[in-house]
């Protein structure tokens, strides 16, 4: 708004006089003073200010005006208007200098009431403002005091129930234990007509009891056509100390049986839940990842120690199996390291759960996206591998069967190798055998003929020793022996003869060869099965041929 | 399906020889033995009055039949007609009788709880236990036959007896930390006994064989207590039915509670399959009626058909709002039974009666209900195989197993109802019993035959 400045315009004479006195009249502030005068007093028109100006100098008081002007001017700290040199003259140049002045200074002032005015204004609508906020404020004050006053008579009211529902809960409190009290009094009441009247009825049994009694009634009896044993067949015993002895062991067994067996169910409850626990303690520290351990040292301070003590403790627990034992100490410790596990196991779920989090919100999504690259390049490389192993796996399986081959091949080449010898050495056999065969046949003609020359000249013997029957009684084997003796030599060195010649192998495979050579030679077969006995046998094998 | 041919009955009175061979079924004062196979009549005894009870001795030799008005116990045996046994109490009246695990003792209990009497068959001698607790089961043998536990009152004060079943020698004797015992059951493996308080009071105390203290368990005070209780087939598990409508279920170990299972009228879970009995509207073919009409045509025109529908979670169950200003009132879970395998226990919630609930004891978890259209009057287990056997006083019998349920009308004259059912101890047949009548159902098949008439 800037500094109000007290300026005084000074006004012509008369109407100076009559600002002079209007002001002086009203006593009002510098600011509102200097408003008023500038405002009563603008800028009059040309004719009006003609006037105006005329007023004050005329042509008879020009010196005097001058030199009022001159005071005045002087006084306000302009030059003077006379001249330095001569006196009551005037100087044009500082006259015109100080009217200049006078109009600067003029419109100066022009200026500053202008802004003056307009300070004014900006105050004028400033206050209003003001006094609006204020009027509003008050309102609002006012309205707030009410909704106070509401509120404060609300909350009495409220108040005021509270206290009426507490004073009606005591109410129903001391109702409920009033109620009590009564229940228990009538009930200590009819416990008491009750003892008393039960009193009464155990008289009256007694006295019914004692007549029932003494009456002896002849009635009351049992007829029973003949007693039946017990159901286990034993007599029935005295009652003695014995038996009450036995009775009560036998009571005490039962109940011994029953604690026991509830022991056992127990235990075996309790061995299986430790079981459990300790699985439940193992799968714990490994899911616990042990990295984590030596980053989070610092962290969680007693936890490396404690993890090893865990450790050692559960190395201890399953060396000596001290579970299967029920002592305390083991109890607690299984349990204390179990809560420490969890513990250990929750709090590694928060932190994952933290990260994942984090995770989440987007700070660790570059590592996420890395590391799906090296997942994708890791699948690839992996792919990569198995492929070639694939490949790999085909070589030497193709390798391998060539192997196979080749070792089929030269094994199948050997077996046709020896395939051949035999057949060579079977080839040769065969005609040795065959001209054995052959030669054997016309020995056997030849054998056959002789035979029957011979059993001709036994015949013709026999008929003739018959006669001569006393010295020659030896069975027709024996005395048949010197000559078929001769014949048998004769055979036999006929026989040896096929000996010598074949390349004989005493073995089966010869026979069986010999077999598959075609049948017309059979005799021949036969005749080599003979050949190959011994002496003894050689004669019945003749006999056998002679009755084949 | 293989039903017997009807037979009469009085007063609901059939039972199954323990091994099995024969059935014994009462008619007014007459009680008939037949075979189990073929339902000959194979003996007929005569007694001297209305018979109220008859029970098995355990050997399958003898059966006792009890006339409570008289006060007259006879004995018959199976091996000799000829022989016979009349126990008459006189003036001291009869209220109970049973036989003990040995098959040679019958125990009376005479009127007014006045004194427990054991008769023995073997020897002359008579033995009177004095103060009997009046209470429903009061005496309880072990499974094994060698102990018995016998809830006794004096000077206000209850106390249980052990004796050694051998030689009736009173093994202990200590008191309860009951008000008013209400029942005692031995858990089956004969160690330990359950003890439970009346109704008005939630309490059951678990004693060891030899009289110690385990442990006592109360779920909570005031409100009406507990209903009905069952031991597990291993021993295991102890269930607690109560008025609040939950069972609760004790292990054997800790014998704290280790699951509450409750009775909702709403069943949300989609889990849960929920059987609903419906009613199949059977067309009759007015052409094809023969006049007059045949027997089994007839009594099918009247009969409904019903089959189970599976109905979708979320359903809402039938509520019977009890009476609340009576005693013994119709809520909580009165019925309890577990399957022979321990899989499954069977309940039934009285506020919602028609309704069975069957829960998988492996899982701990509810896996089926079974809406009836009628309230069910009885369930039973089959003693083999998990199959449950329920009558709702119609003339239907239902079974249901994992495999499934079936509705299975009983072929008789009439319309009547069958108000309990019995199974024969190798789950191959089972007789059902009407207020006059006796059926018997025979060679049931395994379950999935029937699953495919449906």
């Amino acid at each position: 708004m800037g500094d109000w400045k007290t300026i005084t315009v000074p006004a012509l004479s008369s109407a100076s006089k009559i600002a002079y006195q209007n002001t002086s009249e009203k006593k009002m502030s510098p600011s509102s003073l200097n408003m008023q005068q500038v405002l009563c007093s603008p800028l009059p028109s040309y004719k009006s200010m003609h006037s105006f100006f005329s007023a004050f100098c005329t042509e008879e008081n020009v010196e005097q005006s001058i030199s009022y002007l001159n005071r005045e001017l002087t006084t306000l700290g302009f030059p003077s208007l006379y001249s330095e040199c001569k006196d009551k003259e005037l100087n044009v140049v500082s006259v015109l200098n100080c009217m200049n002045e006078l109009l600067v200074l003029q419109r100066k002032n022009l200026r500053a009431q202008e802004e003056v005015e307009i300070q004014h204004l900006k105050l004028g609508s400033d206050m209003d403002h003001l006094q609006n906020c204020y009027a509003k404020v008050k309102e609002q004050l006012e309205a707030s005091r009410r909704e106070i006053v509401g509120l404060q008579e609300r909350d009495r009211q409220q108040q005021c129930k509270n206290r009426n529902l507490h004073q009606l809960l005591k109410n129903e409190k001391d109702e409920v234990q009033k109620l009590q009290n009564i229940i228990a009094s009538r009930a200590t009441q009819y416990n008491h007509d009750m003892k008393r009247k039960e009193r009464e009825y155990n008289k009256l049994k007694e006295r019914l009891h004692q007549l029932v009694m003494n009456k002896k009634d002849k009635k009351i009896a049992m007829d029973v056509l003949n007693y039946v044993g017990r159901v286990d067949g034993k007599r029935g015993a005295w009652k003695t100390g014995k038996t009450e002895a036995r009775n009560e062991e036998e009571m005490y067994k039962v109940l011994l049986g029953g604690y026991e067996q509830r022991q056992k169910q127990l235990l075996v409850e309790n061995a299986e839940l430790k079981k459990v626990l300790q699985q439940m303690k193992k799968e714990m520290i490994s899911l616990l990842p042990p990295q984590k351990q030596k980053p989070k040292e610092r962290a969680e301070d007693g936890i490396g120690p404690v993890l090893s003590d865990m450790e050692e403790d559960a190395v201890e627990l399953n060396k000596e199996n001290m579970w299967e034992l029920s002592c305390e100490t083991v109890r607690e410790q299984l349990t204390n390291s179990i809560r420490k596990q969890w513990r250990m196991l929750k709090n590694h779920v928060e932190k994952l759960d933290n990260q994942v989090s984090r995770a989440h919100s987007g700070a660790l999504n570059g590592s996420d996206v890395i590391s799906r690259e090296d997942h994708e390049l890791e699948t690839e490389k992996l792919e990569l591998e198995i492929q070639q192993c694939k490949e790999m796996i085909k070589t030497q399986q193709q390798l391998l069967q060539d192997c196979y081959l080749l070792e089929e091949r030269e094994r199948l080449q050997e077996e046709w190798k020896l395939f051949r010898e035999q057949k060579k050495n079977f080839e040769r056999e065969r005609r040795s055998f065959t001209e054995a065969a052959i030669r054997l046949g016309l020995e056997r003609k030849a054998f056959e003929e002789d035979r029957g020359a011979w059993l001709k000249q036994q015949f013709l013997s026999m008929t003739s020793d018959h006669k001569n029957s006393e010295h020659v009684k030896t069975p027709s084997a024996y005395s048949g022996s010197s000559d078929p003796d001769n014949q048998l030599m004769n055979f036999r060195s006929r026989q040896k003869k096929p000996h010598c010649l074949p390349s004989v192998h005493p073995s089966e495979d010869l026979c069986q060869t010999i077999q598959h050579i075609p049948p017309n030679s059979n005799s021949s077969v036969v005749l080599n099965k003979t050949t190959e006995d011994s002496k003894p046998k050689q004669w019945k094998g003749l006999n056998k041929a002679e009755t084949e | 399906m293989n039903f017997s041919e009807v037979f009469k009955l009085s007063s609901l009175l059939c039972k199954f020889s323990p091994d099995g061979k024969y059935l014994a079924s009462c008619v007014q004062y007459r009680l008939i033995i037949r075979d189990v196979n073929n339902l000959q009549i194979l003996q007929l005894y005569t007694c001297l009055d209305q018979i109220q009870y008859i029970e098995w001795s355990s050997d399958s030799l003898f059966i006792l039949c009890a006339m409570y008005k008289r006060g007259i116990v006879q004995v018959w045996s199976l091996e000799q007609p000829d022989w016979h046994c009349k126990i008459d109490e006189g003036s001291a009246g009869l209220v109970a009788s049973c036989w003990s695990p040995d098959g040679r003792h019958i125990l009376n209990t005479t009127e007014f709880y006045l004194r427990i009497t054991v008769w023995s068959l073997c020897t002359k001698s008579v033995s009177y236990i004095k103060y009997p607790k009046a209470c429903q089961h009061g005496i309880a043998f072990t499974k094994d036959g060698r102990y018995m536990a016998l809830a006794e009152r004096r000077d206000c004060k209850d106390y249980i007896s052990l004796f050694v079943c051998s030689d009736w020698q009173l093994l202990r004797h200590f008191d309860t930390e009951t008000q008013d015992l209400s029942g005692i059951e031995w858990a089956p493996n004969g160690c330990v006994l359950a003890v439970w308080d009346t109704c008005l009071e939630y309490k059951i105390l678990l004693y060891s064989l030899d009289g110690r203290l385990l442990s006592t368990y109360s779920a909570y005070e005031w409100s009406l207590g507990i209903k009905s209780v069952a031991w597990s087939p291993s021993s295991q598990f102890l269930a607690i039915g109560s008025y609040d409508e939950k069972v609760r279920i004790l292990n054997h170990v800790t014998w704290k509670k280790i699951t509450e299972f409750e009775h909702p009228v709403t069943i949300a879970n989609p889990k849960i399959i929920v059987y609903k009995e419906m009613e199949k509207s059977t067309r009759v073919e007015t052409e094809s009626l023969a006049f007059p009409p045949a027997r089994a045509q007839a009594s099918s025109l009247f009969s409904t058909q019903s089959k189970y529908d599976i109905s979708q979670v979320p359903v809402t169950l039938q509520y019977v709002k009890p009476v609340t200003d009576r005693a013994n009132p119709r809520i909580g879970i009165g019925m309890l039974a577990f399957s022979p395998d321990n899989c499954f226990l069977a309940t039934k919630n009285d506020n919602i009666p028609n309704a069975i609930w069957i829960w998988d004891v492996q899982k701990l978890k509810l896996f089926v209900v079974l809406e009836q259209l009628y309230a069910v009057q009885l369930f039973q287990w089959d003693p083999r195989q998990p199959r449950l056997a329920i009558c709702t006083g119609n003339s239907k019998v239902y079974l249901w197993s994992p495999a499934g349920c079936v509705s299975v009308q009983v072929p008789m004259e009439g319309d009547f109802q069958v108000l309990s059912l019995c199974w024969h101890s190798s789950g191959d047949s089972m007789a059902l019993l009407t207020s006059g009548f006796l059926e018997v159902w025979k060679s049931l098949q395994p379950h999935f035959h029937y699953m495919n008439m449906i």
